[in-house]
């Protein structure tokens, strides 16, 4: 085993004695919300070819503890939105964040995504961040399977940081009420 | 034998009078104008007469010219082919401000969704339609987007620059 290429997560920070480890639970549950983040993609034009690429052998977001791509809202964690948003599709896309159980994370993919990109138009939405809270902007248009790796890997930082208690705090109450869900 | 336009010309003016005018070849396809009153019977006369068989309407489409005079505002342009005789030919028709034609949904089944289009960007109205609301845009949607006097842009942006957009006359 000693030649093997597998590179495990690191343990969180704790103290270890004869027969036991011992850490904060924040740390234990971050760890393996960050590593087991189920994606759902939402994809819409191109940047959901890029995401193809992404999960594909080459790049295999596996690695990052992705392999399970759910198309079903009520078994995800991450929201992986890319492509254009028309106004149209705008009450589809808040019905399946609202359908996704909590802790829930959202990567606005692309350009259109984060701002409606080229499409300063009335029929499409100027960034998904008009009707649900996003955690993670991937700039380009579209961008590479790097950029959306490196996406991931930022928003794992924001999930292996993350108190446990967040999701039941005022602020975060206070965000989603901002935004009427 | 072919069909020709001419007999196409001859036919129609017999029938119609003076609602048919402006008889033109536009880029190969013979075109001409009718009345908004004349439209619907124009339409069902070339489909049904047997030496014309336009039998499919290739297209329907609404157009704004914000530049005409008052009574042609609006124009809808019919696209029909003769599938035999491999003719195909173009009919125009010119509305004014709150423009309103009847339907061809009673000739054409394909008419609906292209009536429907043709409301949804322009608000023409098609009198006897069967279910005439929005079909690309949302709902909620109060404007009809393709007029001239809607803008083009989203009212609800908050971070594009109109420098960037080439918007501006001083771009700095």
């Amino acid at each position: 085993m000693a030649e093997s290429k597998i590179n495990m997560v690191a343990p969180p920070e704790g103290v270890t004695g004869e027969g036991f480890f011992a850490t904060k639970l924040n740390d234990v549950v971050g760890m393996a919300r960050a590593n087991s983040l189920w994606p759902l993609p939402f994809a819409t034009s191109c940047c959901g070819i890029e995401f193809m690429a992404t999960m594909a052998s080459h790049y295999d977001l596996a690695r990052f503890g992705s392999e399970r791509v759910s198309f079903s809202p009520r078994q995800a964690d991450m929201l992986m939105v890319m492509g254009t948003i028309s106004k149209k599709m705008a009450p589809i896309l808040r019905q399946v964040y609202e359908q996704m159980s909590e802790p829930r994370w959202v990567i606005a993919v692309g350009a259109c995504a984060s701002s409606g990109g080229v499409f300063d138009t009335y029929s499409v939405l100027q960034g998904i961040d008009k009707v649900i809270p996003v955690d993670v902007y991937v700039p380009g248009c579209p961008p590479r399977p790097e950029q959306i790796v490196d996406g991931v890997m930022q928003l794992q930082e924001l999930v292996r940081n993350e108190s446990v208690r967040r999701r039941s705090s005022p602020e975060y109450k206070e965000l989603l009420a901002s935004y009427n869900l | 034998m072919a069909l020709e336009t001419a007999y196409i010309q001859d036919k129609l003016t017999q029938k119609f009078g003076n609602k048919v005018l402006n008889f033109e070849m536009q880029r190969d396809i013979f075109s001409f104008e009718a009345t908004p009153d004349a439209i619907h019977e124009l339409i069902r006369t070339l489909k049904v007469e047997e030496d014309l068989n336009f039998h499919f309407l290739t297209d329907l489409a609404g157009v704004h010219f914000p530049d005409n005079d008052d009574e042609h505002q609006f124009s809808i342009v019919y696209h029909l082919h003769n599938w035999i005789e491999n003719v195909r030919i173009r009919v125009r028709t010119y509305l004014p401000e709150n423009p309103e034609v009847n339907t061809i949904t009673d000739l054409f089944l394909c008419a609906n969704w292209m009536e429907r289009e043709a409301w949804d960007f322009y608000g023409i109205n098609f009198l006897g339609h069967p279910q005439q609301k929005r079909i690309l845009n949302m709902d909620e949607m109060v404007s009809h987007p393709m007029r001239k006097e809607f803008p083009l842009e989203d009212s609800g942006r908050t971070d594009k620059d109109d420098r960037f957009f080439g918007r501006t006359v001083q771009n700095n």
